[in-house]
């Protein structure tokens, strides 16, 4: 569905990905894991086309997604939930899920009852402003937002950062959930043992390269990966 | 002659009532765009020129009725709105405030000069005159009833549009955050352009109330520009119910500051406490 291939890219000055290849494939969830800084949010904001590759392909569907203006990537059906969640504060929990339906109006109605019966608190705090809810509550709305576009492919970008390890664990829980309802998700995460049990698969990202990939079991068994990130 | 002292005072009230409207709907689009795209427009008073130009040509020059002309007038001023953001506004967004200032401050001069030109200096009046109203000993004049309650109207139909559209709510999402709006499907650009279509089409609306009341000349913009800016700082720049509130306050230390004194002295009043209010609250009257 989602093809990276041999894809670099930077800011002026700095390059953060080099010869990237990955690949997802339809109703798959895949991470892509690897400590701060090692260019998993560089690779996010390609994939939405916020920035230009300085060389490699990105194809979806079989599409070249080189002409296409990043706010056409959603209408192809790629949604992004973005790092710190980056909800619109002085809207209210609604009005940014109706921000996320922008380009798929006629739906908003049906998916905006889906969203709430898969975050039913959302629909208790559909009048409050996005600034004044809690992390957990503002991560959910932001993936309902995502959601509200109808994606064919999930992107999202470090749903535990800035939660409380409980919160994370029942975040986690909800993409596991919008995981298991079909939605081909591609996540990127610090908290490796958490998403590994999550997703199927994953590669490992370290300093702008693809250094190993596997299933999440390979990948949890790892020496390398246990010495190094799970501190066993 | 209490009673006729409480009358007088009663109509100096309403009259800065009527007045805050119309200074309410002055500072509409102004703040609009300043919210929305982070410009000032300080040539937005001489849009208002050109829209009551407009009005006055096509009424009384090529004999458009007269709500015909008012309409075209504001299609005309969006226009320019839109074009203004297009050609002169774009290709600064990213540049420091200053230059945004001076290239909105050279089409400021462009088009007074390109008004003194084309329509010379004379005073151009409508020649429509409505008649007065009157509430028992109170009077008040019909231009200013109609400012107000289209000024109203126009407040109501922008909030109607920022809060139930998804371009109004697009329009208030970019205010807050301007970067990840492409990840909605929304293409800032083009907001962008609607929001100074919509600024230019509040100073088109505005144009067609003033010159009801208003000779037009090309140095206009002038004399309300300034007490526009006035009042939007007042309130916040870019803030629009703060702006809104401005109005009203503002209105009536005019209106009733010239009844206690004479007109002229409530200005003066006005700028006073415009002057105090920005030791007070330098921010806006609705900053915390």
């Amino acid at each position: 569905m989602l093809r990276v291939a041999n894809v670099s890219a930077g800011y002026a000055g700095f390059q953060a990905l080099f010869d990237v290849s990955l690949e997802v494939n339809a109703g798959e969830s895949v991470a892509v894991i690897g400590p701060n800084g090692a260019g998993k949010t560089t690779l996010l904001r390609l994939i939405s086309k916020l920035i230009e590759p300085s060389s490699g392909e990105l194809t979806f569907e079989g599409v070249s997604l080189a002409p296409i203006p990043a706010h056409e990537v959603v209408t192809r059906g790629i949604a992004q939930v973005p790092e710190n969640r980056r909800l619109f504060p002085r809207l209210t929990a609604e009005e940014n899920l109706r921000m996320g339906a922008f380009t798929s109006r006629r739906k908003y109605a049906e998916r905006l009852e889906q969203v709430y019966s898969l975050f039913p608190r959302l629909r208790e705090r559909r009048q409050q402003l996005a600034g004044t809810m809690s992390g957990g509550e503002q991560q959910m709305c932001a993936i309902g937002r995502a959601l509200m576009s109808g994606p064919k492919l999930l992107l999202l970008d470090e749903p535990s950062a800035g939660l409380a390890p409980v919160v994370v664990q029942s975040i986690l829980e909800m993409v596991r959930r919008i995981c298991s309802q079909g939605y081909t998700v591609l996540i990127v995460e610090q908290n490796i043992r958490l998403v590994l049990k999550v997703v199927s698969r994953a590669y490992l990202l370290d300093a702008g390269r693809i250094v190993q990939s596997g299933t999440a079991a390979e990948l949890l068994a790892a020496p390398e990966i246990q010495k190094a990130y799970l501190g066993l | 002659m209490s009673d006729i002292f409480d009358i007088y005072l009663l109509e100096a009230v309403l009259n800065g009532l009527l007045l805050g409207g119309l200074l309410a709907l002055l500072s509409l689009g102004l703040n609009l765009v300043f919210g929305v795209i982070d410009v000032v427009w300080i040539c937005y008073a001489e849009l208002i020129m050109c829209g009551m130009y407009c009005v006055y040509y096509l009424h009384v020059q090529y004999h458009w009725p007269l709500i015909l002309a008012m309409l075209a007038a504001i299609g005309v001023v969006a226009f320019l709105g839109y074009i203004l953001h297009q050609f002169v506004i774009r290709p600064v967004l990213s540049a420091e405030p200053i230059n945004q200032l001076l290239v909105t401050g050279g089409v400021l001069f462009f088009l007074q000069a390109a008004a003194t030109l084309l329509f010379g200096i004379e005073f151009r009046n409508l020649g429509v005159s409505l008649p007065a109203v009157h509430f028992g000993e109170m009077s008040f004049s019909a231009p200013r009833l109609i400012a107000f309650g289209t000024a109203l109207g126009g407040v109501v139909g922008l909030y109607l549009l920022l809060t139930k559209t998804y371009v109004g709510t697009a329009i208030r999402a970019i205010s807050q955050d301007r970067t990840i709006m492409p990840l909605m499907g929304v293409d800032p650009a083009r907001i962008f352009a609607i929001t100074s279509a919509l600024g230019g089409a509040f100073a088109g609306l505005a144009a067609c109330l003033l010159v009801l009341q208003y000779d037009v000349h090309p140095a206009i913009g002038l004399s309300f520009g300034p007490i526009t800016f006035l009042i939007c700082v007042l309130g916040g720049l870019g803030n629009l119910v703060g702006g809104f509130i401005a109005a009203f306050i503002f209105a009536q230390f005019i209106a009733v500051g010239g009844f206690f004194f004479a007109l002229e002295w409530g200005y003066v009043i006005a700028f006073i406490f415009f002057i105090a209010a920005m030791f007070w609250r330098p921010r806006g009257i609705l900053s915390k």
